[in-house]
């Protein structure tokens, strides 16, 4: 039985969502105050929300009885979908803060275009979507602007963050076969329309953070189609180790 | 690195039901676009509010707690001002 576009497009929009989630989730505990540390748990959830409805959605469309728990936790990094960004490191606040900044951009004007999308589940998933991700991109365009413009070590650091991180914007603006096949069929956004969208958010941000934008340069590519950095191993060692573990166990 | 506390804000929030903002606690925030974000990502997780204040603690003027008796007994004397020695009539029902 092969895949339909339909299935594979909900997979990458639910594994972005649960591996940025997931990530995020890692800071909680180790936050540098109490109320970020509530700021960012409150972020991971709103994604790992997300990932919940587009599994569930990816699961019905499959139609081989496989339910969230079993995509999200019983498939190998070789089958996620999603984009390198999601996976990469915490790193520094900086790092975290500007991997938000790139993603949210990215999701916020994507969930506003698929809430017109001529699937039913989709568009409804993105209205609930589209409000998370403006404060996403509210919360992490106000720290960068403040670590950009603050102090000689926090504006290194974003600088830093936003140089490393660049590489990985490209991917999100990628349309493949399987895309193309539902932008035709009027239920994807044609991702390359959004890119102005994105292209003044980050303009606006780093310009009021005196930061550099990095220029096009050589993009990264390849976690649609599940060719990850060796990250995403680490990430799903620890995701689904209790699964692994003790198959079928419940709360 | 520095271990120099942000500013304090008060928080207040006016929930779904309420009329006015209620004091429900504080954050520390570096400024005033951030102590409003903290004070939504602490205090109203749980759909507690429809709008949010933040001050700035140091903005609050406080009474001195040695000045309770000054400020406060000579009300304790003046039951008169409490309303309770009105007949209501019953067509007024519930007040």
């Amino acid at each position: 039985m092969t895949e339909t576009p339909l299935f594979r497009y909900t997979l990458r929009l639910a594994d972005n969502a649960l591996v940025l989630g997931h990530r995020l989730s890692e800071w909680v505990g180790r936050a540098p105050v109490l109320e970020e540390d509530l700021a960012l748990g409150n972020l991971g959830l709103d994604l790992i929300g997300q990932a919940r409805a587009f599994y569930v959605y990816a699961g019905e469309i499959e139609g081989r009885g496989r339910d969230e728990d079993a995509l999200a936790y019983l498939r190998d990094a070789g089958e996620y979908c999603n984009v390198l960004l999601v996976e990469q490191p915490n790193g520094d606040f900086a790092a975290t803060m500007m991997r938000q900044l790139f993603y949210s951009a990215f999701a916020h004007p994507f969930f506003e275009a698929l809430q017109k999308s001529r699937d039913a589940t989709l568009a409804a998933i993105a209205a609930k979507a589209v409000k998370e991700m403006a404060y996403h991109v509210r919360h992490s365009a106000e720290w960068v602007i403040r670590l950009g413009d603050g102090t000689d070590e926090s504006h290194r650091r974003a600088q830093q963050a936003a140089d490393d991180l660049w590489t990985y914007t490209g991917e999100l603006f990628e349309a493949d076969a399987v895309e193309r096949a539902l932008i035709e069929a009027g239920i994807a956004p044609d991702t390359a329309a959004l890119r102005a969208s994105f292209d003044n958010a980050i303009n606006d941000v780093f310009d009021e953070a005196t930061l550099q934008r990095p220029g096009s340069g050589f993009m990264q590519s390849g976690g649609r189609d599940g060719r990850h950095s060796e990250h995403l191993g680490f990430i799903l060692t620890e995701l689904q180790f209790l699964q692994r573990v003790y198959p079928g166990a419940k709360w | 690195m520095t271990e120099k506390n942000w500013p304090l804000w008060e928080v207040f929030i006016r929930s779904r039901t309420g009329l006015a903002h209620r004091h429900v606690g504080s954050v520390h925030a570096v400024d005033a676009e951030m102590a409003l974000q903290n004070a939504r990502d602490v205090y109203t997780r749980r759909g507690e509010g429809l709008s949010l204040w933040v001050v700035p603690s140091s903005a609050i003027v406080a009474s001195d707690p040695a000045d309770k008796d000054l400020m406060f007994e000579p009300t304790a004397s003046k039951i008169y001002r409490h309303p309770t020695f009105y007949d209501v009539p019953d067509e007024v029902g519930h007040m």
